[in-house]
């Protein structure tokens, strides 16, 4: 009896690995999806801390991915490992901090290692030559596959027939025939064969899938770094640079501050973490501070708390600050004025 | 047959669903997970992961910011 073949399949919740996987299945090979969470995923959950993104689908698009091919998804955690793929990247930064030939090679090698601990036989991703300026390029795609140790076990369908052929169609275990040889940024070819295939919802296409590729959240993620010291960051950093609205009045210090009362709550969460004020007189937000304060500093970030709460135009707000160490203040305080706000404490 | 509770409170997803999955592959099938947690998008998440891997929500409950969903193991194998 024909062994039937299992086949790891990267799904990132976009449409070329639902497509990938799907041209895959329908060779009769069992397939089922990896999909890897770095902490820069850029998750719908995340915009749905705010209250105004509320209406937006919360789906996870790996998992939807998954439910519309019927196989199973595994999710898994690679946050700390994947640190020194984002602060030593081998082959550099994209245009922001993201290192997509790093990144590429390190997933495609972490399903290397699942698919020999699972017993399966081959990987495919959802990479089509010229796609992307950094990673998905004709000379990048042998790099990835012998970086990562895949070598011949990476196949990739959507443009297997632009590339040598894999150990899967040398054996036959899939037909080089039925697989595709898309390339370069034009879409059509990927729209087409989704409506050969009967989908017609997914997640938008060539849509950025991390933060890293995002230059406002490239920008907060560097001054991190150059506050600090040192290229270095906790999951709980990387997510609080998701949220509000973060101003540096000073070097030493770094106020984030609520925009609404979604990241208000979200930010509440992290309030034992961080000295952190909010307003008492009037509706405001609640800013964490994030260094070592002095009261000048408070008395400062108050201020500027103050100009973004209700009470902007008022004579006197008030607020309560809780400090790090445990001690309650309250402070009354003129807002800053708009023009005082200098533009670079914007990050 | 087990009851077991996930404390996944703080967490945004995909973690709870990563910690719901990491706990269920020690559990038998018939044993019973009850993740603890507070984003929201776990009430679409954890139901979509057990459907595709093969396990089965047995209620979801809501009170206030708090989300308890229970889980039953089945052999998803």
């Amino acid at each position: 009896m024909k062994k039937t073949r299992k086949a790891a399949a990267l799904i990132s919740g976009g449409l070329d690995s639902l497509l990938a996987a799907k041209v895959i299945l329908e060779q009769g090979i069992h397939v089922e999806g990896i999909n890897f969470f770095t902490g820069f995923c850029v998750e719908g959950h995340t915009h749905a801390i705010r209250k105004k993104d509320k209406a937006k689908p919360k789906r996870n698009n790996a998992l939807w991915v998954a439910e519309q091919l019927g196989i199973k998804l595994h999710i898994i955690d690679i946050i700390e490992e994947y640190k020194d793929v984002v602060i030593n990247p081998k082959h550099g930064y994209g245009s922001n901090l993201n290192p997509c030939l790093d990144c590429k090679i390190f997933m495609v090698h972490k399903a290397k290692e699942w698919i020999q601990e699972h017993g399966f036989d081959f990987i495919i991703t959802g990479e089509v030559v010229g796609q992307r300026p950094k990673s998905q390029r004709k000379d990048t795609m042998p790099v990835i596959a012998s970086e990562s140790g895949a070598d011949e076990l990476l196949l990739r369908p959507l443009c297997a027939k632009n590339l040598p052929p894999s150990k899967p169609e040398l054996e036959g275990w899939v037909d080089r025939d039925k697989l595709h040889g898309f390339e370069g940024r034009t879409r059509k070819p990927q729209m087409a064969l989704a409506a050969e295939f009967g989908f017609q919802d997914y997640a938008q296409p060539a849509g950025g899938c991390c933060f890293l590729t995002d230059r406002q959240y490239s920008q907060k993620l560097a001054d991190l770094w150059k506050a600090r010291g040192s290229r270095r960051y906790e999951l709980d950093d990387i997510m609080l640079l998701k949220v509000g609205r973060h101003l540096r009045p000073r070097p030493h210090f770094k106020m984030i501050i609520g925009r609404e009362d979604g990241e208000n709550k979200f930010l509440h969460g992290y309030r034992k973490q961080y000295t952190h004020l909010f307003t008492r007189s009037h509706k405001g937000p609640l800013v964490l501070i994030d260094g070592d304060v002095t009261q000048e500093d408070v008395d400062l970030a108050a201020q500027i708390a103050a100009r973004f709460s209700q009470g902007r135009n008022a004579a006197k707000v008030e607020l309560e600050v809780q400090w790090l160490e445990g001690d309650r203040q309250t402070l009354s305080v003129v807002p800053i004025a708009v023009e005082a706000i200098e533009k670079d404490w914007y990050l | 047959m087990s009851n077991y509770e996930l404390d996944a409170r703080r967490m945004l997803c995909p973690m709870p669903v990563i910690r719901t999955q990491d706990k269920v592959v020690q559990l038998k099938p018939g044993d019973t997970l009850c993740v603890i947690c507070t984003d929201p998008g776990a009430v679409h998440d954890i139901p979509a992961w057990c459907r595709v891997n093969g396990h089965q929500v047995m209620d979801i409950q809501q009170q206030e910011e708090e989300i308890r969903i229970s889980v039953l193991v089945c052999d998803a194998r």
